[in-house]
């Protein structure tokens, strides 16, 4: 795994941040570098990682309280006069209750403003379902022109801020305000619209994002101990997906799981399922997730798990797909247990 | 050379017939709402805004936002009449691959400078683009027309606390109050009034106009451009259908298909 920059997941303690600082970081790293960036929160605070970039830059920096539409239109406003917005709202205000405004205002007109959906996934734990963007890169994606992006960790997340001013047209990243495993390094390669394979293998793939990334690269180890050799690729950019990387892993792999802290309905999931059913080899797939339904209060990690987020539960489903793939070899396959 | 007060009379009766002829044409289109804001527009487009035709994208020009985005046909014939596309262009009005969309779309139309289109949504742009006029160090203005039914959603509010917050004195809304919407009337619906004192709470300047004398309307747009340290509002009182005597008031006009029938009244009317 040295070579492909990853951090080293042996140790016993695995480094963990939450992936906001990545885009706190990569805020002030665009204006240092003298891109006309201006940047927007909605009452966020220190949980919204604009304050870095507030102290060094006031005056590229605007506060607006809780008015997430009006903020996202006044965005839309700057952006058609070429300033790159990054505007900051928590995710799933973002994506529900500005959703039109992003729809009609900013992707209509492909204009330049960056949403960023802060508290993504179970990341706010405590407050509840109201307060955790499920749905968020569902509605996102479904936007036309819309590119979405789910950092993996912290340091992706940076690379992603900086990477997303430069994209063409409208940008939703989503950041998570709890702590996530750091599993890549400043050497990790990061291109938007391509997936990364971190770990090589033949019997099945997994693809996943953000936090899930790092379950699943525990899954494969544990499931090697059992004999089964699985491929693990990130996948950060949702939209546009990365096609080619998905059709080598049905060709090449011929059974694949999906892992994502988020809905298992139009998210990186039902991407994939896209993908897949034109690809060369259609293959069976399991798309993990949360399972149409609202969250609940509890600790992110404690959420992950009671939702059945976790590298266990991955393991399952990779033996579940190879089962199938082997079953559809044998001409006995009854349409799986998902 | 500034137009007289009759010739912008008469230049308000050719974009009305304009109108008629666009909804004829396409077959649909809201007519109420576009006659009523004419003399709005025509102010606009003839007498207030600095614009170039010639150069639709001329960087120190005002600024238009059409926040009541159904009303695109009055828009569209103002557009039309001052040279940015030609007359011919109308009759596209609506259908597939034309310039001229439902609602306005900067990517297809000259002189379009933004998005619009579902209620509620314009003054948020326009206050942006002022913002983006003052870090530029640039003196345009930034000019948002609403409807008054399209003041019953939250974001108009929220934009009207942003833009006096910021002391954004380079926006001007103005209310087209022809006092109709959708549905019915805009009172029994959820009453607006006191509406200028709404306004004035959230401290902007409040004018008020007979929002078909344009000598009225020119006089307000002066002393909206004059007024510094927080935007202003122009109320104007319309009436929906105006300068078609029997669709005025009528809140079945607000979105009909026309006839031939209907149409040849209504033109004899704006002869």
């Amino acid at each position: 795994m040295a070579e492909m920059g990853l951090a080293d997941l042996h140790h016993r303690v695995v480094e963990t941040e939450a992936t906001v600082r990545g885009y706190e970081r990569g805020l002030v790293e665009l204006a240092e570098r003298g891109v006309d960036v201006l940047v927007m929160d909605a009452d966020l605070g220190a949980a919204g990682g604009t304050g870095e970039f507030r102290k060094r830059f006031p005056d590229r920096f605007m506060e607006f309280g809780l008015s997430e539409q009006d903020m996202l239109g006044t965005a839309a406003g700057l952006a058609q006069a070429g300033h790159v917005v990054f505007v900051t709202a928590h995710g799933m205000l973002a994506a529900a209750n500005a959703w039109d405004v992003i729809r009609s205002t900013i992707c209509t007109a492909s204009l330049k403003v960056v949403v960023c959906g802060i508290d993504a996934g179970f990341s706010s734990g405590g407050d509840g379902c109201a307060r955790q963007s499920l749905e968020d890169v569902a509605v996102m994606r479904a936007l036309p022109g819309m590119t979405v992006i789910v950092p993996v960790d912290a340091v992706e997340a940076r690379k992603a801020t900086v990477a997303a001013a430069r994209i063409p047209g409208p940008v939703y990243v989503r950041f998570a305000t709890s702590r996530t495993p750091v599993v890549t390094t400043d050497m990790t390669p990061f291109t938007v619209g391509q997936g990364a394979v971190y770990r090589q293998g033949e019997d099945a793939t997994v693809m996943a994002c953000g936090v899930m990334v790092y379950e699943a690269l525990r899954a494969a180890r544990q499931l090697e101990d059992g004999g089964l050799s699985v491929r693990v690729v990130n996948c950060p950019t949702i939209k546009p997906l990365d096609r080619a990387i998905v059709n080598r892993a049905a060709v090449e792999t011929g059974a694949l799981v999906t892992a994502e802290e988020g809905s298992t309905i139009g998210g990186l999931g039902g991407a994939v399922a896209e993908a897949l059913a034109q690809s060369p080899r259609p293959s069976p797939l399991r798309i993990m997730g949360i399972e149409d339904r609202f969250g609940e209060s509890g600790d992110h990690e404690q959420l992950l798990s009671h939702f059945g987020l976790s590298a266990r539960e991955i393991v399952s489903s990779v033996k579940d797909v190879v089962a199938r793939k082997r079953a559809i070899a044998a001409g006995t396959d009854a349409g799986g247990t998902t | 050379m500034s137009p007289t007060s009759s010739e912008l009379r008469e230049i308000a009766k050719i974009v009305r017939r304009d109108v008629l002829t666009m909804v004829l044409e396409a077959g649909s289109g809201h007519v109420g709402g576009s006659l009523s804001c004419a003399d709005i527009l025509v102010a606009l487009y003839w007498q207030v805004l600095r614009i170039r035709p010639e150069r639709p994208t001329w960087e120190d020009r005002d600024r238009f936002v059409l926040s009541k985005a159904h009303a695109a046909p009055a828009l569209y014939a103002a557009l039309a009449r001052r040279g940015y596309f030609e007359m011919r262009d109308l009759l596209t009005f609506r259908k597939l691959k034309s310039k001229l969309q439902g609602t306005p779309d900067p990517h297809r139309t000259a002189g379009v400078d933004v998005s619009v289109g579902s209620q509620g949504e314009g003054l948020s742009i326009a206050n942006g683009i002022a913002v983006s006029a003052r870090r530029a160090g640039k003196g345009f203005r930034v000019y948002c027309l609403l409807g008054d039914g399209e003041l019953q959603e939250g974001q108009v509010w929220e934009a009207a606390l942003t833009a006096a917050h910021l002391k954004l004195d380079s926006v001007c809304a103005i209310v087209d109050r022809n006092g109709l919407m959708g549905a019915g009337a805009t009172d029994e619906i959820a009453a607006l009034g006191p509406l200028a004192d709404k306004w004035r709470a959230f401290n902007w300047r409040v004018s008020e106009v007979d929002g078909h004398d344009l000598d009225q309307l020119t006089a307000a747009f002066t002393e909206a451009s004059s007024v510094k340290g927080q935007p202003a509002v122009i109320i104007a009182n319309t009436v929906k259908g105006k300068g078609v005597p029997f669709m005025e008031g009528k809140v079945e006009w607000h979105d009909r298909k026309l006839t031939v029938d209907v149409y040849e009244e209504a033109m004899k009317a704006l002869t």
